[in-house]
């Protein structure tokens, strides 16, 4: 059979059954050190399973081997789908997998050892920076190759925001990483004091930006209306929200540097954009959720689209929530508190969590020939669990953090401070052990859907798949 | 030239060029692209060799 009249699935099933692995593991380690919190034992007095090495583990694998693989899985199916061509560059797609594999490997032996460039998010040293950075360019080359030699003209807007991610993420990587290497395994950054820190955090912010918000609005544009079986309620707006979210979320880094010493004209300047991005972050959360206008039944009876629309909430609630806590006197309380894991995890469980599971449910059965997947029943629990696993975690940081905020900032009358540390630690635990039952309950969510993948799977041989001529 | 005068301008250029967005996305003649693009995720799969299994 001639396959370049057949999609390239191949490395979009490698991908996509990596998401469940890392999802896994991501989670299970995220449950590990929020038992650490309340049992500090659990570190066992061995280095590696100390929290402050464990807690960037978690973070990379969940960001980057979890969320990483669905979007580089679903962009390379979805914009070989919309622009009616084949993958480009077999070879080179391939080697993106295996390239993007061995990163999380080297990632999961270099983290427990304490190497690390001491970057949030950014913490793998300048080997596995530029292994990062050659198979980004490789993936890259992957993407818009496909793009240019697409048989329709206007390319569909998901791929909007995926070329938006691959680009920027790119960027952001290759700077925030400049640094001088001394040994192999240590390197020290080319930025000092004040720039250092802004650079971080314009990296930061924009890794939440670009990675976990384009590239999962790219995957949101293309699944919610398959799912529902409607075209996005509205495709002009989608075309603003994707200009005017690219142009802002830029801006917005300063506000994680509040009260430091950042001039304060800049932090100001990050305050006003964080509160500018409300608008096409909710503009683009009511195009997604409004393309169900008038198919409301459908929520009744399928769980994937549960998934879908529960993520798009917990999308508007974060992205209300960060402009908010971006003000600075309610910077002033949330910030160094547990309020910020909180809003980090109602964004990353809420919304990029469950706007994955919902686009793999939908995927996987095509990707492997089926009608659907096993269980529809099992995704059913799979999307009580997780529902209500996220609202308790993010419930009890709220309610930790501003505790602690509080605490932190009461004064006697002769100006020393009210609480010592540990008694603001003290009110927090029983809503670590909170937060450990809302962990535990989306992560054996995850259990479920590693079976019901595997039984849908598991008996089946993936057939090709024909590249549609265009309409 | 002042570059505070540069910066002025570029503001404005970029704020002329978001409502030129706006005008170009609702202009009469995007409308006909853009559903046939909105209809692009609905489009289904053909399945080489046999059909897809019911389960």
């Amino acid at each position: 059979m001639n396959t370049a009249a057949t999609y390239n699935d191949k490395v979009v099933r490698q991908f996509t059954i990596m998401v469940v692995v890392w999802g896994i593991v991501g989670m299970l380690v995220g449950v590990f050190i929020a038992a650490q919190l309340i049992w500090p034992a659990l570190n066992f007095d061995l280095p590696f399973l100390s929290y402050a090495r464990l807690r960037p583990l978690h973070t990379n694998a969940v960001i980057f081997a979890f969320g990483g693989s669905a979007l580089i899985g679903t962009s390379y199916y979805v914009v070989q789908r919309t622009c009616h061509v084949r993958l480009a560059f077999q070879k080179l797609a391939a080697f993106t997998f295996w390239g993007w594999m061995a990163v999380i490997v080297l990632a999961a032996i270099t983290l427990p050892l304490g190497i690390t460039q001491s970057k949030e998010y950014a913490e793998l040293e300048w080997p596995i920076d530029l292994l990062i950075a050659v198979v980004w360019v490789a993936y890259a080359i992957v993407f818009f190759g496909t793009i240019v030699k697409r048989r329709v003209k206007h390319i569909y807007v998901a791929n909007w925001f995926y070329g938006a991610f691959i680009i920027t993420i790119a960027v952001l990587h290759i700077f925030n990483n400049l640094a001088v290497p001394v040994t192999l395994t240590k390197s020290y950054t080319i930025y000092t004091g004040v720039v250092d820190a802004m650079v971080q955090w314009w990296y930061g912010h924009n890794a939440v930006g670009f990675f976990l918000t384009a590239g999962f609005l790219g995957m949101m544009y293309y699944f919610v209306p398959k799912q529902a079986g409607r075209p996005v309620y509205s495709y002009r707006l989608s075309v603003v929200h994707f200009w005017s979210l690219i142009a802002v979320y830029m801006w917005a880094g300063p506000h994680h540097l509040h009260y430091t010493s950042l001039p304060d004209w800049a932090q100001t300047l990050g305050m006003v954009f964080s509160i500018v991005l409300l608008a096409p972050s909710w503009g683009g959360m009511i195009n997604g959720i409004m393309t169900l206008s008038g198919a409301w039944h459908k929520l009744r009876s399928d769980p994937i689209l549960k998934f879908m629309i529960v993520s798009l909430s917990f999308y508007g609630m974060s992205t209300f929530e960060g402009p908010m806590m971006s003000i600075k006197t309610v910077n002033a309380l949330s910030h160094y508190t547990d309020w910020t894991i909180g809003h980090v995890h109602s964004g990353a469980l809420g919304w990029v969590a469950m706007m994955t599971i919902g686009t793999l449910y939908c995927l996987i059965p095509r990707l492997y020939n089926r009608e659907g997947m096993y269980s529809t029943k099992l995704i059913d629990v799979h999307f009580w669990t997780s529902t209500i696993g996220v609202v308790l975690y993010a419930v009890a940081l709220w309610v930790a953090g501003i505790t602690q905020g509080l605490m932190w900032r009461a004064v006697n009358e002769d100006g020393t401070l009210t609480y010592s540390f540990v008694e603001s630690l003290k009110a927090t635990y029983p809503y670590y052990g909170l937060r450990l039952v809302g962990g535990l309950l989306f992560f054996s969510g995850m259990i479920i859907m590693a079976y019901n993948v595997w039984k849908t799977i598991s008996d089946r041989k993936p057939v090709p798949v024909a590249v549609l001529d265009p309409a | 030239m002042d570059i505070d005068l540069i910066r002025s301008i570029l503001t404005a250029v970029i704020f002329v060029a978001f409502i030129g967005i706006w005008v170009w996305a609702w202009g009469k003649g995007r409308k006909k692209d853009f559903e046939r693009s909105a209809a692009l995720p609905l489009e289904d799969d053909t399945v080489i060799n046999n059909e897809r299994e019911k389960l």
